[in-house]
């Protein structure tokens, strides 16, 4: 029967090294837990609901890359940290990888601490460091919060690629050898093309809500976009 | 909570709901990048069977809830590929809201939460704006 896998499955990581990452995985989720509360209300509580529903819609869609053969999806980590931070962000997207793993037989449920350590934890927190770092020297503009999208899905995807391959160096089932390298050589190219679509999704999907109600844009902090650059004459000074 | 606020909700719902049950039926069915890279060197049939090579996707195993009436992405017992991708979608749009959104709501301070990071911000700007 042709199974539909986009995660880890079962028996592609050994056991030991599974059982530590969903230590870790409940861990960091836990603390996020703990962050995330004070800023939640009956406002964003929905919201963050919404962002969930949406990564786990959005992930359905496979894209082609064009690499002969390979598709690609949205993993959700740094469409989650624009939205709604980094904390309830990696909640969000540990929502959508429990529910695919428990439902739609989708990544091994004893592979979900590798599977959430990749996506929920490492793609969230990478995306919004390179957001926060961003943000501050970007125009506020559409422009400026698409850029900052886009490259922080780019690396948050490829990271988050990079943490599967590491987990595999711990305890991949097939011994490569040699054909480690190769491994994370196709990881890495095809991640980087996959990011580039999660880019181009992320930065859409945030401008369009940016413009709708910039005060769901957490990355923005409450105020809204300003129009793009158009020189202002100073008149400060005559006044 | 405001009724312009529900209204982007149901909407956000709308349009996902949309993209899961029936954009997604024009989805690639090619492997994604995780799994081609995991069957990198090993030759398949028409059928997805290893007929060659070898690969780390031969040691994957079953999943522990294969048999769920919602796995792969289908519903079981419907023959439409269709009907049974976009209901599947539809049905984990919903899940995964009524999952997450519980969850949210389950975990948010008992008095409601604090007003919004927007009223403060606005109240902070406004409170420095009248200083200066």
């Amino acid at each position: 029967m042709e199974t539909v896998a986009m995660h880890i499955s079962n028996g592609i990581i050994n056991g030991p090294v599974a059982a530590a990452f969903a230590v870790f995985a409940l861990g960091a989720l836990a603390g996020c837990l703990l962050r995330a509360r004070q800023g939640l209300n009956d406002r964003l509580a929905p919201m963050a609901g919404l962002v969930a529903a949406f990564i786990f819609a959005v992930q359905m869609l496979n894209f082609p890359i064009f690499t002969a053969g390979v598709s690609g999806h949205l993993l959700g980590g740094a469409l989650a940290a624009m939205l709604v931070g980094p904390w309830v962000g990696a909640l969000c997207v540990a929502v959508v990888l429990v529910v695919q793993a428990l439902v739609f037989g989708d990544g091994g449920i004893a592979m979900l601490g590798l599977n959430i350590t990749n996506m929920a934890i490492l793609g969230t927190a990478v995306a919004y460091g390179l957001i926060a770092l961003l943000l501050r020297v970007v125009p506020r503009t559409a422009g400026g919060l698409a850029v900052t999208a886009f490259v922080a899905s780019v690396l948050s995807v490829l990271v988050a690629a990079m943490g599967f391959v590491a987990q595999y160096r711990l305890g991949g089932t097939t011994d490569l050898g040699a054909g480690f390298g190769a491994l994370t050589a196709t990881m890495a190219g095809s991640h980087v093309l996959i990011g580039i679509g999660e880019g181009l999704i992320t930065a859409t999907t945030v401008v369009t809500v940016a413009k709708v109600r910039p005060d769901l844009v957490h990355a923005l902090r409450g105020r809204p976009l300003t129009a793009p650059a158009v020189p202002v004459p100073v008149t400060e000074g005559a006044r | 909570m405001s009724k312009q606020h529900w209204g982007f909700v149901l909407g956000g719902l709308l349009v996902a709901l949309l993209l899961a049950g029936v954009v997604s039926n024009f989805a690639s069915s090619q492997p994604d990048g995780l799994d081609s890279s995991l069957r990198d060197g090993c030759v398949f049939d028409a059928e997805e069977n290893v007929i060659g090579g070898s690969c780390p996707a031969q040691a994957a195993r079953e999943h522990e809830l294969g048999d769920s009436p919602l796995a792969d992405y289908g519903i079981r017992g419907i023959g439409n590929d269709f009907l049974s991708t976009g209901l599947s979608g539809v049905a984990g749009v919903l899940l995964t809201f009524a999952v997450g959104g519980g969850l949210f709501r389950l975990v948010r301070p008992r008095d409601g939460g604090r007003p919004d990071g927007e009223v403060a911000g606005t109240a902070r700007a406004t409170a420095a704006g009248l200083k200066g």
